[in-house]
């Protein structure tokens, strides 16, 4: 086969689990500063396998199966940080990442400006995150509020393959750390992306229209981004033509992308699955509120998880928010005041 | 030029140290060069028969509740099941080895111990079924929540039998862990209170081989996990863990010591994962099928079968009644786990708070409403 005909030929579908495996490959071939650690990274290839092949390619000092001490793990990146390697390091499940806060809170977040910028931190934790996939107790978290609030970390979700592809690529080449939170539950999700033909690496903090729309806008992110798509489309039948923003990145946050929707349509919906109250969303409706006050047509509403513990499988579908509880919200936009 | 030759280096004469030697003689706290047995040693034969017969009736029960809720797996009806067989002796034998006032705080893997605590099966499995995350009140067979964050569970067994003590009550709190967990910080911190406080907990560490894909040579480099304990002033056991009696002599000798205020001790039983991790794993990944023919050979049934048979214990109507007896409770746990739970959707705002805020009670009626669309449609 020729390589033009390689090239002409339709990309397979691929999993944004391969995307995010062919990302680390990619940053290792070209970068030797980068090094995969983890619990399981190396010969199982991880427990969802998205290190699979990296320690058979670049052997056990390049991805490193460590001993199981999150805080440990995190720690010592700091130190191999400091002295100029690039780690990625993989967080096995959401809940698990707990007792590295120490580490990703007192030091990772905060070694540059602690240092004057003598010292910078080029990390990137991933992390799997969110339900959905009938995890049990601790398995299923949105811990992003967390990270959020957190000055001096950077915190990337895709929601694409592609996505996925591009944007740890960029997590890896930032010379800040990144809490790279990967959906688990779309980790087998498929796209016509071709391995072969990366996706450009766009920069971290942008945020990107999924679908053009009129009527209103509908923020998100990560898991939720299907939803809000099907909610679109569903949508088109009550005669609402939504908007749906993928925000990608919700540190740095893209202001101006938001904005700029929510300023043709005059209505918005912010959708995630982490919990309301103290959640994400908070944070973006008060943004947009404080920009777009004078283009609102009414308040900007959240659908978000319940403000409880994450639930066990069995209940997940009632806490989740689904494409129902996103049209209830878009009915609600119909808003006239002192209603 | 050597240290000596420095100019005046003669004339130099530091003043001596005062005298140091270690705090407590670390000798008799560390493990035996071999870990402890009992099957197949003189030792078996002042084994009382009852405990015997005891052991091996459980451990039959131990290995069926493991086939059966791997059975659960596949059809559907368990999320997942982290399997203990061929670690049976160290859940049974540990567990029996408390009173019924002490605790036991379990992993996510040590359902039989606490099913040998007098657990009810099916409420054993409610975290790993997913109807709710822990399907009994702890305070009842005094057993704490199975625990899926690894090691955490490790400080609170040692608050709770701090606590214990400070209210003059001799109650002992048993703490399990896998050898993955013991690499964690809170394993660490957990050992260092229950020292410093001379806290009346055991820690007893089923070293199975493996952290999911991970050897111990990847995990530790002690000379063994038992060995750690030198390190906090506690003494370190080792014990054969497939070994029922032998489990259970160890953990009843550090109960007992726990009890008369002797302190902690932290226990390593040898044992091996012979399933994968859980039903999601993949275990050809990283281990050879080979490595686990010895341990079969090694199984815990089977050592207690010909030690029974040697003393002329185990007869037909012995063996049939401990399998019998198994296959009772494995078919009410299938026929039980079989029926769909009845679930209350509205009890995911139940539990939160002892008091539901106002932004729960909204979220409920939000849900009810859901629910009473939901039922008009059908
Ligand atoms: C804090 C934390 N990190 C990671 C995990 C994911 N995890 C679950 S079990 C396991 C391996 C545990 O190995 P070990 O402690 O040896 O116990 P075993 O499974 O062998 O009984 C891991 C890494 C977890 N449950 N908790």
């Amino acid at each position: 086969m020729t390589t033009a005909a390689a090239h002409s030929a339709p990309a397979k579908p691929a999993t944004m689990a391969l995307a995010l495996q062919r990302a680390m490959r990619d940053a290792m071939a070209e970068d030797p500063t980068v090094h995969v650690l983890g619990e399981d990274v190396g010969t199982l290839g991880g427990v969802f396998r998205i290190t699979d092949g990296l320690a058979k390619e670049f052997g056990d000092d390049r991805c490193t199966d460590t001993p199981l001490a999150e805080a440990g793990i995190l720690g010592t990146a700091v130190g191999m940080a400091m002295y100029g390697l690039r780690p990625v390091v993989e967080m096995q499940f959401d809940a698990f990442a707990y007792p590295a806060f120490e580490q990703l809170i007192s030091h990772v977040s905060r070694m540059r400006n602690r240092t004057r910028g003598g010292l910078a931190l080029p990390i990137t934790v991933r992390v799997p995150y969110g339900g959905g996939i009938g995890g049990v107790e601790h398995h299923s978290d949105s811990s992003e509020a967390y990270y959020m609030a957190t000055p001096g970390l950077q915190v990337v979700t895709p929601a694409t393959v592609e996505d996925a592809y591009g944007l740890l690529r960029a997590a890896i080449a930032s010379d800040d750390p990144v809490v790279f939170l990967e959906p688990k539950r779309l980790y087998w999700s498929k796209a016509a992306w071709s391995p072969q033909e990366p996706a450009a690496v766009e920069p971290i903090g942008q945020a990107v229209v999924r679908r053009a729309g009129r009527s209103a806008t509908l923020i998100t992110y990560g898991p939720s981004l299907p939803v809000c798509l099907e909610a679109a489309q569903a949508a088109e039948a009550e005669g609402w033509d939504l908007e749906v923003v993928d925000l990608r990145s919700l540190v740095p946050f893209d202001d101006e992308t938001v904005c700029a929707s929510v300023r043709r349509t005059g209505r918005a919906v912010v959708v995630h699955e982490a919990t309301g109250f103290g959640g994400p969303g908070g944070e973006i409706v008060a943004r947009v509120t404080e920009r777009c006050f004078h283009h609102l047509e009414a308040p900007v509403l959240r659908v978000t998880g319940f403000d409880i513990p994450y639930p066990p499988p069995m209940l997940e579908r009632h806490h989740l928010p689904g494409v129902d509880r996103v049209l209830d919200a878009v009915a609600r936009l119909q808003w006239e005041a002192g209603s | 030029m050597t240290v000596q030759e420095l100019p005046g280096a003669a004339a130099y004469r530091p003043t001596p140290p005062p005298a140091w030697k270690p705090r407590i003689d670390p000798a008799p706290l560390l493990p035996d060069p071999e870990p402890h047995r009992v099957l197949g040693t003189k030792a078996a034969a002042d084994v009382d028969p009852e405990l015997l017969l005891t052991l091996y009736a459980q451990l039959v029960r131990g290995r069926r509740y493991n086939t059966q809720a791997t059975a659960l797996t596949k059809q559907g009806r368990l999320a997942v099941y982290p399997s203990s067989t061929g670690q049976e002796a160290c859940e049974i034998a540990a567990a029996l080895a408390l009173e019924e006032r002490d605790w036991l705080f379990p992993s996510y893997r040590d359902t039989l111990a606490a099913v040998a605590r007098g657990l009810d099966p099916v409420d054993a499995l409610t975290l790993l079924r997913g109807d709710w995350h822990t399907g009994y009140d702890p305070r009842e067979r005094r057993i704490a929540p199975l625990c899926t964050p690894l090691a955490t569970q490790l400080p609170h067994a040692v608050g709770l039998a701090h606590a214990a003590r400070l209210k003059g009550d001799d109650v002992v709190a048993l703490a399990m862990v896998g050898d993955g967990g013991t690499s964690e910080g809170d394993f660490h911190e957990a050992l260092n209170f229950a020292a410093v406080w001379q806290a009346p907990v055991v820690f007893l560490v089923q070293n199975n081989g493996f952290a999911i894909s991970v050897p111990l040579a990847k995990q530790t480099a002690a000379p063994s996990l038992a060995h750690k304990a030198v390190g906090y002033g506690m003494p370190g056991r080792l014990v054969d863990g497939n070994d029922a009696p032998a489990v259970h002599q160890v953990l009843a000798e550090a109960v007992a010591r726990a009890r008369r205020g002797g302190g902690p001790t932290l226990i390593e039983a040898i044992t091996y994962r012979i399933d994968a991790h859980t039903n999601a794993d993949d275990a050809t990944r990283y281990r050879a099928s080979g490595e686990i023919d010895a341990w079969r050979e090694h199984d815990p049934i089977r050592l207690m079968e010909q030690e029974l048979t040697r003393r002329g214990l185990l007869d037909d109507t012995v063996k049939e009644a401990a399998s019998e007896a198994a296959e009772a409770m494995a078919a009410d746990l299938r026929q039980r786990m079989n029926a769909d739970p009845v679930l209350d959707p509205m009890d995911l705002f139940a539990h939160v708070y002892a008091e539901r805020s106002s932004q729960l009670r909204e979220q409920e009626a939000q849900l009810r409403a859901e629910l009473e669309a939901e039922g008009d449609q059908r």
